[in-house]
């Protein structure tokens, strides 16, 4: 007879004796199913936040920063800079001209609901051209900051994690008020963890003269980055340098690459702690079936039956846990809304995002453990002789 | 080697290894077990019973020696060849029983059969006859949790014979049974002795238990010390 026919034989009364172990059995399950859980918060996070930055950038749009910035709070665009850009190679116009925004963003505080602590919250400045970059954008309460007041919208993001910024109330940054006119959504990317008001009030508030920035520019579909970086080089009172909207983002998600690296390196730990209770389990298990093992093998059951049998119990044992945990994290942190610190030393409104990818690391994780802790027990079983088998239960 | 004989032990040796010591349980142990033969194998504790069982049996391997069975020596098999061998030609029952607690009788009595090439029909059949055989029939779903002592060693009888095995090996068949149930569980391998041609090995301290044999040979300090004879067996039973 088939192997297949004796293993399946061997699984199923290992698992009908599963109740014998419950308390046991019920433990591995349980730390399987905390390592996978906190694994896959982790794992949420990191993706959200991924997300939350890369569904942002858009390869389309070329974007502009002073060379050495790494990112828009440090750097500066003058605006005969701005008037040079809209005359390079592969960018893009409309009935209005060219698609080109020249943007402000400056630092102001908020104060987060969850701890009633301040915390930075960008306030971008921008014009009409800017609008029509975010392919996503739309008002959702209120409406648009009329040009030349002070009126700003605020991402969905920031009223969601911030205090005071309903629609219809005042805000006040430093000595300057402002109000809200409007809520707008971006679909869940990073721009709606900020503020957005017209440019020119900004400059003038912030005592920026007629400079800028960053420039982002809609590009043809033709464009190439190299021709934009040999005008730029060409062109002396240029010193920009032009990348990808896209890239930039993900060169910003990068610093923040230790979200899934600290949750891989805690789910280890953990995973090392459910390993060594799902050993004892599982020799448990073993020393608890010894003479069941040891009579199979003696009417002519192969070695390699039990040794199936045994590693089937764990790996089912530990899949179980893992499909638990994948369902606690899911029901738990999926969609969640976070906020932390991002690029720019300002606050980046994120959710927690659960994809079938994580959750199968998460159960690839489990059946690891379920395989490790499987191996060497099933070993023991099937090495020690029959007759020693017998004797070791009296 | 005799048509006639199922076993022969050559100079039969085995020993174990305690730290630096060795202790011998056999040296040079010879012996011929014919076709149809109903042997008791009694001696005190340590006399190494259950070691020669365990040889018989192959599930333990002599250190020294021949084993002969049906013609052909097993004393050199590897372990999966022997676990295919004594699938095919050896029935255990043991003292405890050793059934599966999570397993009704039928499936209990079925698990000898799942190493054959047998259909599920025809497993079924062979069941429902070896449960018959040992007056089980009527509680083939009961658990073994549901049964007394001695309906459990019918089933293990049951599940030793339903592949039909030349060879029973009794570990204290009835170590664990009042007396009137050993008497019914002797009487039933006396059948399957006499009825059914199966030759039957079995270890026990009674000797009530070892008249129902055919012969009874006595073990000590891994020596036989003595034989009863068929005359004197029926004499005595």
């Amino acid at each position: 007879m088939s192997l297949l026919a004796q293993s399946s034989a061997v699984i199923g009364m290992n698992i009908k004796s599963l109740p014998r172990r419950l308390w046991m059995s019920l433990a591995m399950v349980l730390a399987s199913a905390v390592v996978v859980a906190v694994l896959l918060a982790f794992l949420a996070m990191a993706k959200g936040f991924e997300a939350t930055l890369q569904s942002a950038g858009q390869e389309d749009v070329a974007f502009f920063i002073r060379t050495g910035s790494a990112a828009e709070l440090n750097s500066s665009v003058m605006k005969e800079q701005v008037d040079l850009l809209r005359e390079a190679p592969g960018i893009a116009s409309d009935e209005n001209g060219k698609l080109v925004s020249p943007e402000l963003y400056v630092i102001v505080d908020g104060t987060k609901r969850s701890s009633g602590t301040d915390a930075n919250i960008p306030l971008r400045g921008i014009e009409q051209q800017g609008l029509a970059l975010r392919n996503n954008f739309k008002i959702v309460q209120g409406r648009l900051f009329t040009p030349g007041t002070d009126e700003l919208i605020v991402g969905e993001g920031v009223l969601r994690q911030f205090e005071g910024f309903e629609l219809g109330k005042e805000v006040r940054f430093g000595k300057n008020r402002w109000t809200v006119v409007g809520v707008f959504s971006t679909g869940g990317n990073v721009f709606e963890s900020e503020l957005w008001a017209d440019a020119k009030v900004i400059q003038t508030l912030y005592n920026r003269g007629s400079s800028y920035q960053s420039v982002r520019a809609k590009l043809t579909a033709d464009a190439r980055l190299e021709d934009i970086q040999a005008y730029i080089k060409n062109e002396p009172r240029l010193n920009q340098e032009v990348q990808t909207e896209a890239n930039y983002f993900a060169v910003q998600g990068e610093g923040l690459s230790y979200m899934a690296i600290f949750g891989r390196v805690i789910s280890a730990v953990m995973a090392l702690g459910a390993l060594a209770g799902a050993l004892n389990t599982m020799y448990t298990s073993v020393s608890d079936r010894a003479k069941e093992i040891a009579t199979l093998r003696a009417i002519g059951f192969s070695n390699l039956s039990a040794f199936i049998g045994t590693m089937a119990e764990a790996l089912v044992l530990a899949l179980f846990g893992g499909v638990l945990g994948a369902l606690a994290a899911f029901l738990l942190f999926d969609g969640l809304s976070a906020s932390t610190l991002g690029g720019s030393f300002t606050q980046v409104v994120f959710s927690f995002e659960m994809t079938g990818q994580l959750v199968m690391q998460g159960i690839w994780l489990a059946l690891f453990i379920g395989f490790i802790s499987g191996f060497f027990p099933a070993w023991r079983a099937t090495s020690v002789p029959v007759a020693v088998a017998f004797q070791s239960r009296g | 080697m005799s048509d006639d004989n199922l076993f022969e032990l050559k100079a039969v040796a085995k020993r174990f290894k305690k730290g630096k010591e060795t202790i011998s349980i056999f040296d040079d142990l010879n012996m011929t077990i014919k076709r149809g033969d109903f042997l008791a194998i009694m001696g005190p504790s340590g006399s190494g019973k259950t070691t020669l069982l365990n040889l018989l049996g192959g599930v333990d391997q002599p250190t020294g020696g021949e084993i002969v069975f049906d013609g052909a020596r097993i004393d050199g098999l590897s372990e999966g060849d022997l676990a295919k061998w004594r699938a095919n030609n050896i029935g255990f029952i043991f003292q405890f029983y050793n059934l599966m607690p999570m397993l009704n009788a039928a499936k209990n009595v079925e698990l000898p059969l799942l190493l054959t090439s047998l259909s599920s029909k025809q497993r079924q059949q062979r069941v429902d006859t070896a449960l018959q055989l040992v007056g089980l029939a009527d509680r083939a779903k009961h658990m073994p949790s549901e049964m007394s002592g001695g309906q459990l060693q019918r089933v293990a009888i049951a599940r030793a014979v339903v592949s039909d095995p030349k060879l029973l090996l009794c570990d204290e068949p009835t170590g664990d049974l009042d007396r009137q149930t050993a008497d019914e569980i002797l009487e039933m391998l006396q059948l399957l002795n006499r009825e059914f041609g199966k030759t039957i090995i079995m270890v026990t301290h009674d000797p009530a238990a070892a008249r129902h044999a055919t012969h009874t040979l006595h073990l000590d300090k891994g020596q036989f010390v003595g034989k009863d004879e068929p005359e004197l067996q029926e004499k005595s039973a």
